[in-house]
């Protein structure tokens, strides 16, 4: 039988992970709010530059770009974006999933897989189970600065530029809302095509100040850039309504346990002080 | 007065939406000046003043380079957050690399993927189990 004070010293320290995992979950609430909003506020400009990218796919260029370039595939690139932090319940395994069977598809069809991992998590499972890194943006905070991001975009451009990959997934968390994350595989480049508008048939072409190569090569890379930066906020806003949901359930768990503990302390009371009584009264018919 | 639609944005935030009879920017190849009905323009800023003109009022913003794009009813200027030089890119991409390479200290560069799902599932399993008591109380 458990004695009352060990019950109580379990109770003590339950209702002190609960006050930690209910002060989290706070803190996660507080912070989703803001992640939200850094995600609507960078809205505008992958929606601009996604306008921008559709016009000049119609425009009838004289210098084709090598994104919009079906090339034969022998290698791809993902890059994976996860959280900084952990306790935010099936999050980055979720994704981490999906990148995996991605990845194990593609090497069936004899296509190698590469990474650019964003956020300690990814650098830690790929750590773990193996796979050719070619680079890490790490603890980037919960407001990320669209700079941090440059050098990691620019390591998997240079090198489909040097054709050394064909293909770039971009593998992120959706935020659908605060109950559901949806972990999804994009493809990057080559850029799907936009659909073309069959009645207009783009005779035009704009005016290229200075050359269309050099400016077409600095949009698009701006273009990937950016959607790699609306997925890294995205992914942010994702991390910290998982997070606020794993820390109330953690906290409601811990609700439970303290109810069936102070149960289980009440009887073993009441179970002490009965023996105590029926051993007095022993003793007093034993005189 | 005939006007164009202007939108200003930078990757954190959008700067300015609204109409226009004239707007002033510095290209990379000089000043510009774009009116209703330009013809089809694509160019890059120069670090300076954006200005938009509605008849007599005037609006100034600063641009630290970046994109330029004109259709004959729209204006869009795709903004950067900083200045961005070649050899800034680099440094960030040395980096980004340096990073990786100290991960991948001495480790092979295929993916175990036996290891990899069987990691996971035990994650998944895991997960699925709290959600499992969690349903039971």
């Amino acid at each position: 039988m458990a004695n009352t004070k060990e019950v109580r010293k379990q109770i003590a320290s339950i209702k002190s992970t609960q006050k930690i995992t209910s002060a989290m979950e706070m803190v996660a609430a507080s912070k989703m709010k803001k992640t939200q909003d850094t995600m609507l506020e960078g809205r505008p400009y992958s929606l601009k530059i996604k306008d921008v990218i559709s016009h000049v796919a119609l425009a009838n260029s004289e210098y084709p770009h090598p994104f919009y370039e079906e090339r034969k595939t022998k290698k791809s690139c993902f890059i994976v974006v996860a959280s900084d932090k952990g306790l935010c319940g099936g999050l980055n395994i979720n994704l981490f999933k999906q990148v995996i069977a991605k990845s194990a598809e593609l090497n069936q069809r004899e296509i190698d897989s590469c990474f650019a991992l964003i956020g300690t998590k990814a650098s830690s499972f790929f750590k773990s189970v193996g796979g050719e890194v070619v680079a890490v943006a790490e603890k980037l905070g919960d407001k990320p600065n669209p700079d941090d991001l440059i050098g990691l975009t620019k390591v998997v451009l240079d090198m489909h530029k040097n054709n050394d990959i064909d293909q770039v997934y971009l593998c992120s968390n959706i935020f659908v809302n605060t109950m559901t994350q949806q972990p999804n595989v994009e493809q990057l480049i080559p850029l799907a095509p936009e659909e073309q508008n069959e009645e207009a048939p783009s005779q035009w072409d704009y005016i290229y100040e200075p050359e269309a190569k050099e400016l077409l090569d600095g949009l698009l890379t701006r273009y990937i850039e950016s959607l790699v930066y609306q997925a890294v906020i995205e992914n942010n806003a994702c991390e910290q309504a998982a997070k606020m949901i794993a820390m109330k359930n953690a906290t409601d768990n811990a609700g439970d346990l303290i109810k069936e503990l102070e149960l289980l302390y009440n009887n073993v009371r009441q179970a002490a002080i009965t023996q105590e009584l029926s051993e007095i009264v022993g003793g007093a018919s034993a005189v | 007065m005939k006007t164009i639609k202007i939108n200003i944005v930078s990757s954190s935030e959008e700067i300015y939406s609204g109409e226009a009879t004239m707007v002033f920017a510095t290209g990379t190849l000089g000043e510009l000046g774009i009116a209703p009905g330009h013809t089809p323009l694509l160019t890059g800023l120069a670090a300076g003043p954006v200005r938009v003109q509605n008849g007599s009022d005037e609006e100034t913003f600063f641009c630290s380079g970046g994109f330029l794009e004109v259709q004959p009813d729209l204006v869009t200027v795709l903004s950067d957050t900083a200045e961005r030089a070649e050899s800034l890119d680099e440094s960030e991409a040395i980096k980004a690399k340096e990073v990786a390479e100290q991960e991948l200290a001495n480790k092979d560069t295929s993916i175990d993927y036996a290891k990899a799902s069987a990691q996971l599932a035990e994650a998944v399993a895991r997960l699925k189990t709290i959600q499992k008591l969690r349903k039971k109380q």
